[in-house]
């Protein structure tokens, strides 16, 4: 499959690749897809206390689209509020990483994760 | 060392360097470029004469007669010939046919056009080894069962089917005897004069031999007979019609000579290089070798690496030419339908990595693939959230995945 540099690029050197301690309160974590279906993304952001999302890091099971559409994702979201975070499209993701149209869906669990982690914190801190 | 390296001989292999030297003598002015049907001169009778002998030295191969060969364009128009041929031709007998689910898609694809033409076919799912057994063929056999078809060796996890037995079953019971041997020429000893098949598929470029040709034995005593699919000038006693390509032709019959001479030491040779890749591997946690261990060619090694998911390896392993048990680089993204007929669960199936072993691999390239393999599953796995899970002892099956 004929990948876009970009996608090579945060596969080979991925970004904020690890975990943080889940029972942080500050801590969020969003896990989305199915090891059947061949991928599977963990996504966890650290919030300040004024909402600012000061640190992210990924665990990715899947393709090379999937771990770059997550990798891509750690960096975006650093040092955006939740609400501005929750406004990231799998379209952006997928047009800046110039996936090809079989790997869309990877784009779309990025988002997913974002959202699944968003939810988690407020979930934690009462909604 | 070159990089890529090669491990993917089971999807093509080079031609041999001696075969392309005796290929070329047949294109050009200076050579033997004539058509082998032209009668009327020495142009013709040449060409007929070079056609004839690699007929022979593929017959040699195989123990059959060379009258037995039929030529076309390669195993999947032989499988296309022999089962639509045969289905055809017997239809009084019967309607229905046996295969299996682990087939390669030129039989699958041929038993579902017979369906859409009224057939019914039997599907049979082989033990998790690989295996169909002789019990499992048996109680699939019906009365107006016309033709079965199972491949010698699969080509995407390497077992060897019971071809003398299924053979033995076959013949008892009337019933028209397809072998897809694409993978199996020049791999494991093959003999048509003891086995009963009826119908073999030959390949040449899995052998050392040029794309674009194949062969498809059909057996003179008992005599089978097949309803031609390709028509026109009569080639190939009609079964077959279209000019023979001379220069592919005698590609294929050097290809099969070279493999008669040669295949027992190169045999030995594999199974060393595939002994050091497995032993390389195997201190790698939850790795796993697929199909049955004993009944294997050794050019064939499809290994599971659990919690990797098998695009991403194949990534990381660009500097080795394998390819995935999962289809996720083609445009499907479902695993391997072969290895889920074995029962293997999703998740292992996309994990998992075909090495196939040739003619031209050397120690020195497996000691570096080993190397790699390790480094791969490394990397890969401090990134997989599943190997975290794993490694804290959660059961994945308990989790309620969100599929999409």
């Amino acid at each position: 499959m004929a990948y876009s540099n970009k996608v090579i690029d945060h596969y080979e050197n991925p970004r904020n690749v690890g975990s943080f301690d889940k029972d942080d309160a500050s801590v969020a974590t969003g896990m989305v897809g199915a090891p059947a279906c061949g991928d599977v993304m963990k996504l966890q952001i650290k919030v300040s206390a004024d909402g600012i999302i000061e640190d992210a890091k990924f665990k990715t099971y899947g393709c090379g689209s999937a771990i770059a559409s997550s990798s891509l994702v750690t960096e975006w979201v650093k040092g955006k509020s939740l609400d501005e975070a929750q406004q990231i499209k799998n379209t952006d993701i997928a047009q800046e990483l110039a996936l090809p149209p079989v790997k869309i869906h990877c784009s779309i669990l990025a988002e997913d994760a974002i959202k699944a982690a968003i939810a988690d914190y407020k979930q934690k801190h009462g909604g | 060392m070159k990089l890529p390296i090669y491990l993917d001989y089971a999807a093509t292999t080079p031609v041999d360097p001696r075969v392309a030297e005796k290929m070329m003598q047949y294109l050009t002015m200076d050579g033997e470029f004539g058509n082998p049907a032209s009668r009327s001169h020495r142009f013709g009778w040449q060409a007929e004469e070079a056609v004839e002998i690699a007929r022979s030295q593929i017959a040699e191969l195989v123990n059959a007669d060379p009258r037995e060969i039929v030529f076309t364009s390669g195993a999947t128009e032989s499988n296309n010939l022999a089962i639509k041929g045969a289905a055809d031709f017997y239809h009084k007998k019967g309607k229905h046919l046996i295969t299996v689910k682990t087939e390669h898609k030129a039989t699958l694809d041929t038993m579902r056009q017979l369906e859409r033409e009224g057939y019914e076919v039997t599907y049979l799912e082989p033990q998790t080894d690989g295996l169909v057994t002789i019990a499992m063929l048996e109680a699939a056999i019906r009365p107006d069962t016309s033709v079965i078809s199972v491949m010698f060796v699969n080509n995407e996890i390497g077992v060897v089917q019971d071809i003398a037995a299924i053979g033995e079953l076959c013949r008892s019971k009337g019933i028209i005897f397809h072998v897809d041997a694409a993978q199996a020429a020049g791999k494991v000893d093959i003999d048509l004069q003891a086995l009963k098949v009826d119908l073999m598929s030959f390949s040449a470029h899995k052998a050392y031999g040029p794309k674009g040709i194949g062969a498809l034995f059909v057996r003179r005593k008992p005599r089978i007979r097949l309803e031609a699919q390709m028509h026109g000038g009569g080639h190939e006693r009609g079964m077959r019609s279209g000019t023979l390509p001379t220069h592919q032709i005698v590609g294929m019959g050097e290809a099969f000579r070279l493999a008669k001479l040669e295949m027992h030491d190169e045999i030995k040779r594999i199974t060393a290089l595939r002994d050091r890749l497995l032993e390389g591997v195997k201190d790698i946690e939850q790795v796993f070798l697929n199909g049955n261990r004993e009944h294997r060619v050794p050019h064939i090694t499809n290994i599971s690496f659990n919690y990797v998911e098998g695009e991403s390896l194949i990534m990381a392993l660009k500097d080795i030419a394998v390819s995935s048990g999962s289809a996720c680089t083609s445009a499907s993204l479902e695993p391997s339908y072969v290895l889920r007929a074995l029962g293997m669960s999703d998740e292992l199936a996309h994990s998992s990595i075909r090495f196939s072993i040739g003619r031209f691999t050397t120690e020195q390239q497996i000691d570096h693939t080993i190397k790699i393999v390790h480094q791969a599953i490394e990397k890969l796995r401090a990134m997989s959230p599943l190997w975290d899970m794993y490694k804290d002892g959660i059961d994945l099956n308990t989790v309620a995945w969100v599929a999409h």
